[in-house]
């Protein structure tokens, strides 16, 4: 009861509903402690990968086995990867921040079906146990991979079908909340608040949900054919059962290539309501930010094949994917110039949030060029299966979603809590965290052009440079990552009492209480201008 | 912003569609004794289309709902068809 002794009003977390303790979390369908149940949730599987991924590194710091065997090595980077791209990435930004802010954001109460929303972490839940449990029971921990490439997948003696059930049940998770956010945006906007009058971060949920709806089921069909296989011998995928094994691929990155937006949509959502803020300054290019949102959704189904230039698919599709792959790139590189001239002509306030969201742009810049390097016909081969890919892959994944996951946590923790952080504190975790990251991945490119193959568990001299700076990149990494979230928890309950609006923002959030109220607001407000008007008035 | 309007469907209708599914499940079944070459799979997804069409539109109440809901679904139905035609590129000039 500390805030009820600080705050005027009664926040929902001390608001008192028909459930006490615990139970008034697990059983609560306010969409801002739901949004909460899945922070710390996805938190803890964050950190059981990280230490995971550390693991890894550790591995490959010398040539040779160090601390695990190739076996124990490939279970590890499976589950790795399983737990971070299934559990965390793909759910994160959109489940945390979306079901805390969109419905404040656009002026509602809740989301349109809240007990859905309370199913949906409980699915997600079962689903992340599924995940965990595939390491520890049967015929030991998965060794596919997380993409659970077939023939493979079809026929290694490990645990593969639990894992497979896991992946299969967090897709309805993500299903079930993609529907939630989009009923909740055409139908619980506040009065006034036409389509065009919708904050920025909304709208990148409202496109992100669209993928999450219509490609989940395809991913979540294609396990279960693999797992078909493996129990009833029927040969989806199997040629000696008159299966196509590349069939496999084509279902599989028809969602997993739109999930790379279902990822990184939500993280340019929550950086492009940065920079207005801390640049006191309209969003430059609001409607191209919108279109181009629409246009990475819509262009982002047909790029799947990029995946595949090395498996043997024709010619003409190889041209298709590659021509597609680079003009996919064009309303992300449309989003970089908005952000850039948000902030061009600013009031610059470099606190934790915009250092944050800064560094998003340098890293998903790197993460985007080195894309395009691989989605080049000639280059992809060369490149194809090296740690280039690896590093490709974490500068977009982590360097842009981790780190806009990060800008959000600092940019809305004070109205999400009610308290502020140490601000000195987190600018030092970030300078920690960007310089492990860069020092981590940056040199998997160089030795991935030398020819460094990835997954593989031992390499030869010539790589040992790379890998020993890219390890200690890692260690400094973790530490950083360990300096932010001990910023973050220890000021939870002792940092000074937030303000409600403690960066002068103009979104509707800014305009209630720090924290919320149960119902987030007492009338609903009309809504009368654009989003971002800094130099007039706020949006209500 | 609500233009829903309720319906009730009649047991009649419901009756229909049920017919109608049962009737092109056997042509599903009857499709796999006949070779089509190339065209096998169009034409059982076409079959299946059909089928999604009429639970959509009648047992989903697709039919009494607005413009907008009806071209959302079209616009779906239109992003899976360029979804198989990208697909099928893949097959036909491997």
């Amino acid at each position: 009861m500390r805030n009820a002794e600080k705050y005027t009003h009664v926040s929902y977390l001390e608001h008192e509903g028909k459930y006490k303790g615990i139970w008034s979390w697990l059983l609560s369908t306010d969409h801002k402690k739901i949004g909460l149940l899945y922070l710390y949730s996805i938190a803890f599987f964050f950190v059981v990968a990280a230490i995971l991924g550390l693991l890894l590194r550790l591995e490959l710091i010398a040539p040779g086995p160090t601390i695990m065997d190739a076996q124990m090595y490939n279970g590890v980077f499976t589950l790795h990867g399983i737990i971070m791209v299934f559990i965390v990435v793909i759910p994160g930004l959109g489940a945390v921040f979306g079901n805390f802010f969109l419905p404040i954001m656009i002026g509602a109460k809740d989301v349109a079906f809240p007990r859905l929303n309370l199913l949906s972490w409980y699915i997600f839940i079962i689903g992340a146990l599924l995940g965990v449990a595939s390491q520890f029971a049967g015929d030991g921990p998965p060794d596919t991979g997380w993409t659970f490439y077939v023939p493979y997948s079809a026929e290694s003696a490990t645990n593969v079908i639990f894992a497979l059930t896991a992946a299969f049940v967090l897709g309805f998770s993500s299903i079930l909340t993609g529907i939630n956010f989009i009923v909740t945006i055409h139908r619980m906007r506040a009065p006034g608040m036409g389509w065009f009058k919708m904050p920025l971060f909304p709208w990148s949920l409202y496109a992100t949900a669209w993928i999450q709806v219509l490609a989940t089921p395809i991913v979540g069909i294609t396990l279960l054919m693999v797992i078909a296989e493996r129990t009833l011998n029927i040969g989806f995928f199997d040629p000696a059962l008159g299966g196509d094994p590349l069939l496999f691929q084509h279902l599989f990155w028809i969602y997993s290539h739109p999930a790379v937006y279902i990822m990184i949509l939500p993280a340019m959502g929550v950086v492009t309501e940065i920079f207005p803020t801390f640049s006191q300054k309209p969003v430059f290019g609001y409607g191209a930010i919108v279109i181009s949102s629409l246009a990475i959704a819509f262009v982002g189904y047909f790029v799947w094949g990029h995946h595949m230039f090395t498996t043997g698919i024709s010619y003409w599709s190889r041209w298709f994917f590659s021509f597609l792959t680079f003009i996919v790139a064009i309303p992300s590189a449309i989003k970089v110039f908005n952000w850039i001239s948000t902030m061009y002509g600013g009031s610059i306030d470099l606190k934790p949030p915009l250092l944050y969201a800064i560094s998003f742009i340098f890293l998903f810049m790197i993460g985007g060029f080195t894309g395009l390097t691989l989605g080049a016909l000639a280059t992809n081969v060369h490149l194809h299966d090296t740690s280039f890919v690896v590093a490709h892959f974490h500068y977009i994944i982590f360097g842009g979603m981790g780190f806009a996951f990060f800008a959000g946590i600092h940019y809305w923790y004070p109205k999400m809590y009610g308290r502020m952080y140490n601000i000195k504190l987190a600018n030092i975790a970030w300078g920690v965290l960007f310089t492990g990251f860069n020092l981590l991945y940056f040199p998997l490119f160089i030795i991935g052009l030398q020819g460094m193959p990835r997954r593989y568990f031992d390499y030869l001299p010539q790589f040992h440079a790379g890998h020993f700076i890219s390890t200690i990149g890692a260690i400094i990494l973790v530490i950083g990552i360990f300096m932010m979230m001990y910023n973050l928890i220890y000021y939870r309950h002792r940092g000074p009492v937030a303000p409600s609006n403690p960066w002068k923002g103009v979104t509707l959030e800014w305009q209630i209480e720090s924290p919320p109220t149960h119902e987030n607001f007492d009338v609903i407000p009309e809504i009368k201008n654009p989003p971002y008007l800094f130099k007039k008035e706020p949006q209500t | 912003m609500d233009e829903h309007k309720p319906h009730i469907s009649s047991y009649l209708s419901h009756a229909r569609v049920l017919t109608a599914l049962l009737f092109l499940t056997l042509i599903t079944v009857l499709l796999t004794w006949i070779d089509l070459g190339v065209f096998t799979i169009a034409v059982t997804l076409l079959v299946a289309s059909v089928k999604a069409t009429i639970v959509l539109t009648w047992f989903m109440h697709l039919k009494f709902e607005s413009a907008f809901t009806r071209w959302i679904v079209i616009g779906t139905f239109a992003l899976f068809v360029l979804i198989l035609i990208v697909t099928f590129v893949d097959y036909f000039f491997r």
